[in-house]
C-alpha cells in the first residue's frame, strides 16, 4: 500500500502503531503534489518546507507521548482560511500578496490537534462559483474523467474545487472547505469523496474570508464519512470571536458513524424530484433509499413546499451580503491597488475594484448593491428574507415526522471545463439540492454512492436537524457501507 | 423590472466598480437575466411572515451579545503590514483635501 492511499483513519492508526511517521507521510504527499499539481492546479501555494518542519515537530511530540487527535496528519487548507505568515488569496487578484498576520480559528484548532498543513488549495474567487473556473489562479481539473471520453477535462465543482480535487487525487488526507450554497457538497460529489457542511454556528467563521456571512460555514472534505467526522470534531467548537458561533459541546462525531440507522425515519421530499431530472440521478436516489430500508430505516414522503424558491432567494441574500462584505477591498488596507495619473480616492477605489475582481464577483456585487439600494430593498431583499423564513419553516415542520432527509447531492455528474459557461443562471442550478440547507442553517453531508454510465462519481446528500450532525454521519456512513464505493480517479498520487 | 443603462451605471458607481462604456451593455444583459429569474419570488405569499435575519436555525438566537469592552489593540504594525502604501503609522491614500 502506498502511503498516499491511506484514509485519515488508517493513517492515524498507522502513526499510532509506529508503522509510519508524519515525515514519511508528508514527503509522500509532497512528492505527489510536485508530480500532479502542474496538471490539476489544486494547490495555489505549496508550503513544502513548513510542512516538513511541522511533520518533524509532530513526530517529536508523538515520541514524547503528546500526540493530539490529528497528530501528524497532512491536510490541505482552502485558500479562504487565513493562515498566519502564509499568503491567503481567496482565489482573487484583489488580495494579491496578502499575508495574514493571524490564524483562522478553524485552522488554529487543527494545528492544536497536531495537523500538518501541506499548503493552500484553489477555489472559485471569493468562493463564488460551482466550477472552480472563476479563480484568478486558474481552473482546477477534476482527477476523474469520462471512460468513453478521457480527453475532455472536467471541473471538480466549486467553490471548494481545489480541496475536493486534492483529496480525490490522494494529495492530502483531508482538506478544509467552506459552503455557502453547496461549495463543500457539490465538489465532494463531483470528485467522489465525502464532505459535510455542519449546522450554521458549529464552526467559527473567524479568519475565514467572508462571502455571505449568514450562509457561510466551514467543514471538511475527506475520502470517507468517518474521516469527515474526525476532522469536524477538531474544526468545530465555540469561539467568542465569532458572534454567531454556538456555545455547545462538540460531540464525538466518529462514534456516530457506527450508530445503526434501524428505526430512523428518512424523509423523501417530493419537491426534489425535478422535472427532467437525469434518470441516473433518480435511480441512485432510489437505490440509496433502498439501502437504508434494508438497514431498518423507514421512508416518509414529505413536502418542502418552498423548495423551488430557494435558489432565487439565495441569489438575493448571498449577493446582498457579499456586496457589503466585499466593500472592504478598497486598495487602501491590503492587496491590490490600481491608480491612474491624478487618481483621486474614489478613482482609486473604482479602478482597484474593476481590476481586482473577476467577472462573476463583479456581477454579484452589482446584484447585491441593487437589491439593497433605496427603493428596491423591500421588493428584493426583505422579500427574500421572508421567503427564507418560509424555507426554514418547511424544514421545521418536516422534523416533526422525520429524523433526516435524503436527496441527491447534485443534479448531474461533473461537467466539462468548456460546458455550462454562457449563462450564469444555468451555473447557479448546480446548487439546487444543497442551497436549502444553507438558507435554513442545517447540516448536510454529501456521500459518494455510485458511478454514472461514464464512470463518474455521483453523490447523495443527508440533511439533518439543527445540531444533529451525528444523524447525518450515521445515515451517511450507512449509505457509504452499502455503496461500497471503492472506485478511484485515473489521476492520483 | 428591467434595468436600463443609466441604472447599471448608477449601481456600478454605488458599488465603486469602474465600468467602461463598452461594458455597460453586457453587464446590463447579464443583470437583467439574473433579476428576471429572481422575479419569481414575487409570487410567494409572505403576508405576515417575519423576515429571517442571520443564518441560525430555528430556535437559535441570530447573534450573541458580548460585553462592550476593548479586547484588542496596539498592533499598528500588524494592521499596516499589508498596506499597499504606508506613511508612518498611517495608510497612504491620494490627497483628499485641497
Amino acid at each position: 500500500m502506498r502511503l498516499t492511499d491511506h484514509t485519515l483513519r488508517s493513517a492515524l492508526d498507522a502513526l499510532n502503531a509506529g508503522e509510519t511517521t508524519s515525515v514519511a507521510l508528508t514527503e509522500a504527499f509532497l512528492e505527489g503534489i510536485a508530480r500532479l499539481n502542474p496538471r490539476l492546479n489544486a494547490f495555489i501555494t505549496v508550503s513544502a518546507d513548513q510542512a516538513l518542519e511541522a511533520a518533524k515537530a509532530s513526530d517529536a511530540r508523538r515520541a514524547v507521548g503528546k500526540a493530539g487527535p490529528l497528530e501528524g496528519a497532512p491536510l490541505a487548507i482552502k485558500d479562504l482560511f487565513c493562515t498566519a505568515g502564509t499568503q491567503t488569496t481567496a482565489g482573487s487578484a484583489i488580495l494579491g500578496g496578502f499575508v495574514p498576520p493571524y490564524e483562522s480559528t478553524v485552522t488554529k484548532n487543527l494545528l492544536r490537534d497536531g495537523a500538518v498543513f501541506l499548503g493552500k488549495v484553489n477555489l472559485d474567487e471569493f468562493a463564488m462559483g460551482s466550477s472552480n473556473k472563476t479563480s484568478a489562479y486558474g481552473a482546477v481539473e477534476n482527477p476523474w474523467s469520462r471512460a468513453n471520453d478521457p480527453d475532455t477535462r472536467l471541473v471538480p465543482g466549486g467553490s471548494s474545487g481545489g480541496s475536493a480535487a486534492a483529496v480525490a487525487a490522494h494529495l492530502a488526507l483531508g482538506a478544509t472547505a467552506t459552503d455557502t450554497g453547496g461549495s463543500i457538497r457539490q465538489p465532494a460529489a463531483f470528485c467522489g469523496i465525502a464532505g459535510i457542511k455542519p449546522t450554521y454556528g458549529r464552526c467559527s467563521r473567524f479568519g475565514i474570508v467572508a462571502f455571505a456571512s449568514s450562509l457561510d460555514q466551514a467543514g471538511p472534505v475527506a475520502r470517507t464519512v468517518e474521516d469527515c467526522a474526525i476532522l469536524l470534531r477538531s474544526m468545530a467548537g465555540f469561539d467568542p470571536r465569532d458572534a454567531t458561533s454556538a456555545d455547545l459541546p462538540v460531540p464525538d462525531f466518529a462514534a456516530a458513524c457506527a450508530r445503526p440507522v434501524k428505526g430512523l425515519r428518512i424523509g423523501v421530499p417530493r419537491e426534489y424530484r425535478l422535472d427532467g431530472m437525469a434518470p441516473e440521478i433518480e435511480a441512485l436516489w432510489r437505490q440509496g433509499l433502498d439501502w437504508l430500508v434494508q438497514q431498518g430505516a423507514t421512508l416518509v414522503d414529505i413536502s418542502l413546499p418552498h423548495t423551488k424558491y430557494a435558489l432565487p432567494t439565495y441569489y438575493v441574500v448571498a449577493p446582498a451580503e457579499a456586496s457589503s462584505n466585499l466593500a472592504r477591498y478598497d486598495g487602501v488596507r491590503f492587496g491590490l491597488r490600481e491608480t491612474a495619473q491624478n487618481s483621486d480616492l474614489r478613482d482609486l477605489y473604482e479602478r482597484t475594484r474593476a481590476k481586482g475582481f473577476g467577472a462573476e464577483v463583479q456581477r454579484r456585487i452589482m446584484i447585491g448593491t441593487y437589491v439593497l439600494s433605496a427603493g428596491y430593498y423591500d421588493a428584493y431583499y426583505l422579500k427574500a428574507q421572508k421567503v427564507r423564513a418560509l424555507i426554514r419553516r418547511d424544514f421545521e415542520q418536516a422534523w416533526g415526522q422525520v429524523d433526516a432527509i435524503v436527496t441527491p447531492a447534485t443534479p448531474s455528474a461533473a461537467f466539462g471545463m468548456d460546458e455550462k459557461q454562457d449563462d450564469p443562471v444555468t451555473m447557479y442550478l448546480n446548487d439546487v439540492f444543497t442551497v436549502t440547507a444553507n438558507l435554513a442553517g442545517l447540516p448536510g453531508i454529501a456521500v459518494p454512492a455510485g458511478l454514472d454510465a461514464q464512470g463518474l462519481p455521483l453523490g447523495l446528500q443527508v440533511i439533518g436537524k439543527p445540531w444533529d450532525e451525528e444523524t447525518c454521519f450515521s445515515v451517511g456512513a450507512a449509505i457509504e457501507r452499502a455503496a461500497n464505493f471503492t472506485a478511484v480517479p485515473g489521476i492520483r498520487a | 423590472m428591467s434595468l436600463d443603462a443609466a441604472t447599471v451605471r448608477r449601481i456600478a458607481s454605488l458599488a465603486r466598480i469602474r465600468l467602461e462604456e463598452d461594458e455597460v451593455g453586457r453587464m446590463q444583459a447579464e443583470l437583467n437575466g439574473i433579476l428576471g429569474w429572481i422575479e419569481q419570488l414575487q409570487a410567494v405569499d409572505t403576508e405576515g411572515v417575519e423576515p429571517m435575519a442571520g443564518g441560525a436555525p430555528e430556535g437559535q438566537p441570530a447573534m450573541r451579545m458580548r460585553e462592550d469592552a476593548v479586547t484588542d489593540g496596539g498592533q499598528a504594525d500588524a494592521v499596516l503590514a499589508n498596506a499597499p502604501d504606508r506613511m508612518g503609522a498611517y495608510f497612504g491614500v491620494p490627497k483628499v483635501v485641497e
